[in-house]
């Protein structure tokens, strides 16, 4: 069995016991139960990963790795600072924005990183007409600037259609 | 929960699934000004309200219930410590039956939560995934296709599902094992928590045990992972009890008797207590040394003994000593009438049944 571990924080022997891999390298992190009650890993309304790579002293001002750069988020105003300080996002755009930083977050904390689970099929509709729309219209700037204009007539029809297919899928 | 379905495994109490669900193109609650709070409570609220699972159920605003009610709501775990204290334009939708619940602008827009008492993973998801996907009709989700459902907390993301049963382990408390199989769990990404989420060192012995991951696996594998960790730690409590009874019986006749002789005759307990006493009766009846009737009693208790409860049967608001009186009171009444425990288990004690771990048709509930 392996040996009893001491607490990061305190004397006491560690039963919490985490690893995180950010930026590819590895954080071992253990906590005897009130040092990990304290930091909130026992909450079961979740914890915040950036507060447990920010050891004591280190906080605010000086930024983790991580950190560095200070994005936010155009969708919600959401910052890195805040997302450090909280371990929480802002907004669903968030997820774009500090992609860079939570991909290798994610990668840490969970089996994997691509999604394996339940797919809701309306949300995925509306992706595709999203997708199929923003690729349309990328495609039509470049049909009229290049003066392809049967092309970018067609398309122009198409974007019309789509959109009057999405608004009657939302009126429905 | 009934009679049967709690003699067919003693060891868990209830299961527990709750899927994070966020609307598209909005804040997440904690981000979002009052304005976007409101308006998601306005499309969420009646949309859950109108579905079929919550007809007749009871729908609220945080704001609207008093600090008694949310405290009830808190010990029934049907609303979470988050959701009660939250500032503003949080609300709940509670089934008819209590079984479900949805809570609106609690760290997500959506917690879909679904309880079923004893363990039955299969029909809670059945049943969370039901009313996930009747909402999904209604509301615009976010979602990613590669990192699916998107939370307002990373370590959400993905199924957004959170499976958890309660567990009773007062075998793996007495023989001071439970340090060791935290150890363990923890090391498979599963969490183990107190019955009100304070710890490891929870009173009553009883354990929530959870996934701690909800990314890379679909629901069905998050679930059989950690069914497969539940089926260990039942064996594990079984072996601690076997060891027990052969190595030391009259220390643990000794715990039992003692709850027993407190529970008819103290004049002050407080809540905590209460659960360590209600934990070695139900152990008692798990061992036969009580009529299998009593475990509807101590597993009222585990809820009815909290403070909120308290001050809802004594009719107001009373304080921590008052609670304390009425709570033995209580106890007392109901322990009147059960018969003291026999102790002659050791002898021809029937062999511990091996708790049926995912009964494939469920019976009528």
């Amino acid at each position: 069995m392996a040996k009893p571990l001491k607490c990061d924080l305190c004397d006491e022997s560690a039963t919490v016991h985490l690893t995180q891999i950010v930026n590819n390298q590895i954080h071992k992190i253990d906590l005897c139960e009130s040092c990990a009650e304290q930091k909130g890993i026992t909450d079961p309304n979740g914890y915040s990963l950036a507060d447990l790579l920010v050891k004591p002293g280190e906080e605010s001002d000086e930024p983790i790795e991580m950190a560095a750069g200070g994005l936010v988020c155009d969708e919600c105003g959401y910052t890195q600072r805040e997302f450090k300080k909280t371990g929480r996002l802002g907004c669903e755009g968030c997820y774009d924005t500090f992609a860079a930083l939570l991909s290798p977050a994610l990668a840490g904390m969970h089996k994997g990183e691509r999604h394996k689970g339940k797919v809701p099929a309306r949300a995925v509709e509306r992706k595709t007409y999203e997708d199929r729309l923003n690729s349309l219209e990328g495609d039509l700037k470049l049909a009229i600037k290049e003066e392809y204009y049967e092309d970018a007539a067609r398309m122009r029809d198409e974007i019309l259609e789509l959109k009057k297919s999405i608004d009657q899928e939302e009126s429905e | 929960m009934t009679e049967a379905s709690s003699k067919k495994c003693p060891v868990v109490l209830m299961t527990r699934i709750r899927l994070a669900r966020n609307l598209s193109d909005t804040p997440f609650p904690g981000w979002a000004k009052t304005p976007q709070r409101k308006d998601v409570l306005e499309t969420c609220l009646p949309a859950v309200a109108s579905l079929s699972q919550m007809k007749r159920g009871i729908t609220a605003e945080v704001e609207e219930l008093s600090d008694l009610e949310k405290q009830i709501l808190v010990e029934r775990h049907l609303i979470s410590h988050e959701l009660s204290s939250s500032p503003e334009k949080a609300g709940v939708v509670i089934s008819k039956d209590q079984s479900v619940s949805v809570m609106i602008n609690e760290e997500d827009h959506l917690r879909i939560q679904v309880i079923k008492s004893g363990y039955r993973f299969k029909q809670a998801w059945n049943s969370v995934t039901g009313v996930d996907t009747a909402l999904e009709d209604e509301l615009d989700y976010a979602f990613s296709s590669q990192i699916g459902f998107l939370t307002a907390c990373p370590t959400n993301v993905g199924t957004g599902m959170r499976a958890s049963a309660m567990m009773h382990l007062p075998a793996l408390v007495i023989s001071n094992q439970m340090e060791k199989v935290v150890r363990a769990v923890n090391q498979l990404g599963i969490a183990v928590r107190g019955l009100f989420g304070e710890g490891s060192d929870a009173s009553g012995s009883i354990f929530q045990i959870s996934n701690q991951t909800t990314l890379g696996e679909s629901e069905q594998e998050i679930i059989k992972r950690l069914s497969s960790v539940l089926r260990t730690i039942i064996d594990q409590e079984m072996n601690a009890r076997e060891k027990i009874l052969e190595k030391d019986p009259n220390k643990l006749f000794d715990k039992i008797g003692r709850a027993y002789g407190i529970l008819q005759n103290s004049h002050l307990l407080t809540s905590s207590e209460c659960m360590n006493l209600a934990s070695l009766v139900r152990f008692g009846v798990d061992l036969e040394m009580f009529p299998e009737k009593t475990r509807n009693v101590v597993d009222r208790m585990f809820i009815e003994c909290q403070p909120g409860h308290i001050q809802h049967h004594a009719g107001k608001a009373i304080d921590s000593d008052e609670r304390d009186a009425f709570r033995s009171q209580y106890l007392r009444d109901q322990f009147e009438s059960i018969n003291k425990p026999v102790f002659t288990i050791q002898e021809n004690r029937p062999q511990e049944k091996q708790p049926e771990v995912e009964r494939p048709e469920e019976p009528k509930e």
